[in-house]
């Protein structure tokens, strides 16, 4: 479980997280969802320690961020997972060797496990026979799936995805986000996801906490979502003729 | 406000290298990225090296004898000087300025691209501190093949002077070893390897400060990229003029 308390984060003089609160649970896919510019990856990058909050705490299963020294920090890294928005692969090295990436650097495995390892995680992700291929040859859905693959191979207690299905056609999406899904409930992690995308919201959105201006606007279920009578999240979610539509048949 | 910005900029680069020289955290890791760096940017600056280095022995022994044209001034004074001018100046200083431009603009151009795919925060996330991991293998690759590198532009720089001297026939071959081996002093070979120790150091970390620390998107890459190649190429001649004082006089 994470638990943020009232964080608080400025670039300059532009503030861009102004106090949002929020508890993400264990063995579920909790969502962050807001316009673009709403404040949604500093929020992210915030929980996993790339931005030091200028206020507030962000605790790790009792564990407070902003106490943990070096090691403690990199300790808590080893059981975090990341997809980042761009996938954000090592271009310059196979897709066997992203993998194994974080296996060679911290685990003290023999080489043949580690192959085991990564086939493991690559099949998971239902890719095959890209073992040696380069992460620019293969399409934007395969890169994706490398990067679940490589966030996963550490076992981690806590998966981060960033926009996870921006840039991909609706049904390698929902591929995407179920199999996100999957692994969070299969390997019991906390996994948190930014998402614009309302098919997210409605596919796996277990809990999801909507950002507006750099405040949380609104908390609550896919199912609650549709009928929420909160006019922010009213606005973004209405604003597609399709949910319009759905909404005038509930 | 400019001067704010350079002490700001030192101070960064002072940061980021104390961030680069820390334990790595996995040696066989660092090993093969080590490996890859010096073949990418060691052994596959050889043959610019080489090609430059052939030709511009050639051209400062033809010059060089050209202006010696005094009967007064025995031959082999040409492949003397052209062994000088090779040994002190051009291998050290202008192939690091042409590495400068090489290898500089490809480390700055990298870690630029790694900073705004998210490769480097990708890293940190991971656990792995990037700057050591990024830089420190470039760096050790640099200082420890560049040396090579000069001793063969120096090798190949008067074999260039040798062959034009006899092709054109402005000195004689005999004429020519007997000039290169007259009044020679090691030390002057120490002094250009140590000179180019330090600018493969000065190349390596200049140019990565300016590509770890890109913000925005291609245009700014190609921007600091710039800046990196310009930047080490003013820190070399700077410092071989510091290290020229110190070290010969």
């Amino acid at each position: 479980m994470i638990e943020v308390r009232e964080i608080h984060k400025s670039f300059g003089d532009q503030s861009v997280l102004k106090g949002i609160s929020a508890t993400f649970l264990q063995g579920k896919t909790n969502l962050v969802i807001g316009q673009s510019g709403s404040g949604k990856t500093v929020f992210l990058k915030s929980l996993v320690g790339l931005h030091e909050v200028d206020k507030g705490e962000i605790e790790y299963d009792g564990r407070k961020l902003a106490e943990m020294d070096d090691d403690a920090k990199k300790e808590l890294r080893t059981e975090m997972g990341m997809v980042f928005q761009g996938n954000a692969l090592f271009d310059s090295i196979s897709i066997e060797d992203n993998v194994t990436f974080a296996l060679g650097m911290f685990g003290k495995m023999p080489k043949d496990e580690m192959l085991d390892r990564a086939n493991f995680c690559l099949k998971r992700v239902n890719l095959d026979g890209v073992n040696k291929k380069f992460p620019a040859e293969l399409s934007g859905g395969m890169q994706k799936r490398v990067a679940i693959a490589r966030a996963m191979v550490l076992n981690p207690k806590y998966l981060f995805c960033d926009e996870p299905n921006s840039g991909l056609d609706p049904k390698t999406a929902i591929v995407i986000d179920r199999l996100i899904q999957e692994i969070t409930e299969e390997y019991n992690m906390t996994t948190v996801i930014n998402t614009h995308d309302m098919n997210s919201v409605m596919e796996i959105g277990d809990q999801i906490i909507f950002i507006k201006e750099g405040r949380k606007a609104w908390e609550g279920s896919s199912e609650d979502i549709l009928t929420s009578s909160n006019e922010a999240i009213n606005d973004f979610v209405f604003s597609s003729a399709l949910f319009r539509k759905i909404k005038a048949k509930l | 406000m400019i001067v704010k910005e350079a002490i700001h900029s030192v101070g960064s680069y002072f940061i980021l290298l104390g961030k680069t020289f820390k334990k790595p955290e996995s040696s066989k890791e660092y090993w093969k990225a080590f490996m890859r760096d010096l073949d990418y940017l060691g052994l596959n600056s050889v043959w610019i090296v080489a090609v430059i280095s052939l030709f511009v022995g050639a051209i400062v022994t033809i010059q060089t004898a050209y202006n010696l044209d005094d009967p007064l001034i025995p031959d082999y004074y040409v492949a003397l000087a052209t062994r000088e001018s090779i040994i002190l100046e051009f291998s050290p200083t202008m192939i690091s300025l042409i590495l400068a431009g090489k290898v500089g603009s490809n480390i700055a151009s990298t870690l630029g691209s790694m900073r705004v795919s998210e490769q480097i925060e990708a890293l940190e996330v991971m656990g792995v501190n990037p700057a050591s991991y990024l830089i420190l293998p470039k760096t050790i690759a640099l200082v420890l093949f560049n040396p090579i590198l000069i001793i063969i532009s120096m090798f190949l720089g008067i074999v260039g002077g040798y062959l034009a001297a006899d092709y054109i026939g402005v000195v004689a071959p005999a004429d020519f070893i007997q000039g290169l081996q007259l009044e020679f002093n090691s030390f002057y070979v120490a002094y250009a390897l140590i000179k180019t120790m330090v600018f493969a150091f000065i190349i390596a970390t200049i140019s990565a400060y300016f590509g770890f620390y890109v913000k925005g998107g291609a245009v700014q890459v190609g921007i600091n990229a710039t800046k990196a190649v310009v930047t080490s190429s003013v820190a070399i001649i700077v410092a071989n003029y510091i290290l020229t004082q110190i070290i010969l006089s």
